[in-house]
């Protein structure tokens, strides 16, 4: 499945600066791909360093922003949310003051 | 797109029809997919719905609060960050829509650390293109004579945050008076002022709780403050790299935590730090001017100003300045823990209780606090 991963706020600093990135993700069995497992492949494939930057437990880590297709992922059910073909995910820090 | 018509789309199109579709629609306009759930009401909107509810409420708070006259010059503290990005947005716009007749200026103060102010420099001047907003950027190397770098090379990576921020509230101040403004705004949200409310409380610094909910500060000062968004709730909690204060730390944490379970829980600190009374017997600090810059100390300078007695008395000399010129002249003395040492501060507040023992309102911060 293609989608296209942004990294903003600094997150782009743990993979290599590249703030945007088109992957193909593969899907395990029937299932259709949700946030949860998209997370983890983002952490096993994308991360280079400091993942505790991103995540904590199996989630963003809090102050992480999550846009699925520029709607919060709060809304669509955070972890649970599935994705699609051609969807756009959006993480964004907001780490460091403002 | 106003509030009204979108209260007159919710009358005409019936809400059982929307439940019914797999996804719900914006609360405001019934026509678009929401995009975020704003933290204070809860309420799921769409993004041109948030942007218009967002501008209305500040500019309702900036009537409201009576916070500019026409014709003032305004500079907007900005820092790079979202909040001050956000704050020269959505001033810039207001200013045009609702014709306030401001000047607006953006201000940015570079402490002089490698690296760190280079993306948010790059920010602000970016704002100043697309917002057409005047920048002026204030160097601590202009204004002190001394980059952070240079402080942190004499005085190492401890205590250099002491520095820091002493210097960056005073430049401020320094860079809106050259740019001759009238009023500083700042992008201070509804979570700051929070956390400082419960950190007053917690430091029975009653002086300042009692000014830090206040939207304008400083109006008898040469360069009165105010914070348009003291009423914004931020929605994602920022939880700091690094805090170079542990307390403030603490208070983050739990004003997080708290947001958690309930966002409006942060408008509530707020108002309890409104309705606080202080005795009208409870004796407060007193404004100086510093005798070396003549910069009016605020609070927080005049503590320093309690410090530096501190050391005065021993050196039999009477001097009242302000902290930075503490700071400043222990760095050109190459004595940089002047004014910083707390362990000393104990022995030397002890020696100042004994010689002028009311003057020292440091040792006794509380006072009576009523409801």
């Amino acid at each position: 499945m293609k989608l296209t991963l942004e990294f903003g706020g600094g997150l782009e600093l743990l993979c290599e600066s590249v703030k945007t990135h088109n992957v193909d993700v593969d899907q395990t069995g029937e299932k259709k791909l949700t946030m949860k497992d998209l997370l983890s492949w983002v952490r096993t494939n994308l991360i280079k360093e400091r993942p505790e930057m991103f995540m904590k437990g199996d989630s963003v880590r809090p102050g992480v922003l999550v846009l699925v297709n520029d709607c919060d992922w709060e809304l669509s059910g955070q972890l649970d949310t599935t994705l699609e073909d051609k969807d756009v995910v959006v993480f964004i820090s907001t780490l460091h003051g403002g | 797109m106003s509030g009204e018509e979108g209260n007159d789309n919710k009358e005409t199109s019936s809400p059982q029809k929307t439940t019914a579709k797999k996804q719900q629609l914006c609360c405001i306009c019934n026509q678009k997919r929401p995009a975020l759930k704003r933290p204070k009401t809860l309420e799921q909107i769409c993004k041109e719905c948030f942007y218009d509810v967002f501008e209305e409420e500040i500019h309702r708070v900036i009537v409201e609060n009576r916070l500019f006259k026409a014709g003032e010059r305004i500079a907007i503290g900005a820092s790079g960050g979202k909040d001050s990005t956000v704050l020269a947005y959505v001033l810039s716009e207001l200013n045009r829509r609702h014709n306030y007749g401001l000047d607006l200026f953006l201000l940015s103060i570079d402490e002089g650390i490698t690296g760190y102010r280079d993306d948010s420099l790059e920010t602000v001047k970016r704002n100043e293109i697309q917002y057409g907003l005047p920048l002026k950027v204030v160097s601590y190397k202009d204004l002190y004579g001394w980059t952070m770098d240079e402080i942190v090379k004499m005085i190492g990576l401890k205590n250099n945050c002491t520095f820091c921020g002493v210097f960056r509230r005073q430049a401020l101040d320094r860079g809106a008076t050259l740019l001759k403004v009238d009023k500083l705004v700042t992008g201070h949200n509804a979570d700051d002022i929070a956390e400082t409310v419960l950190l007053n409380i917690l430091r029975g610094d009653i002086a300042r709780l009692g000014r830090c909910t206040a939207i304008t500060t400083g109006e008898d000062g040469p360069i009165p403050r105010c914070k348009p968004f003291k009423y914004t709730i931020l929605g994602v909690r920022i939880a700091g790299i690094y805090s170079p204060n542990a307390y403030r730390g603490f208070a983050r944490e739990f004003i997080k935590d708290l947001e958690r379970m309930r966002p409006r829980a942060i408008l509530d600190i707020i108002r309890s730090g409104e309705n606080f009374r202080i005795a009208v017997s409870t004796k407060m600090p007193e404004q100086g001017i510093c005798e070396r810059c003549g910069y009016i100390s605020s609070q927080d300078d005049l503590r320093s100003t309690c410090c530096l007695n501190h050391f005065s008395n021993s050196m039999k000399r009477e001097w009242k300045w302000c902290k930075a010129c503490v700071l400043l002249d222990g760095l050109n003395r190459g004595l940089p823990k002047l004014g910083i040492g707390r362990s000393r501060g104990v022995n030397r507040q002890k020696e100042v209780e004994q010689t002028n023992g009311t003057k020292s309102i440091e040792s006794k911060q509380c006072g009576t606090l009523d409801f």
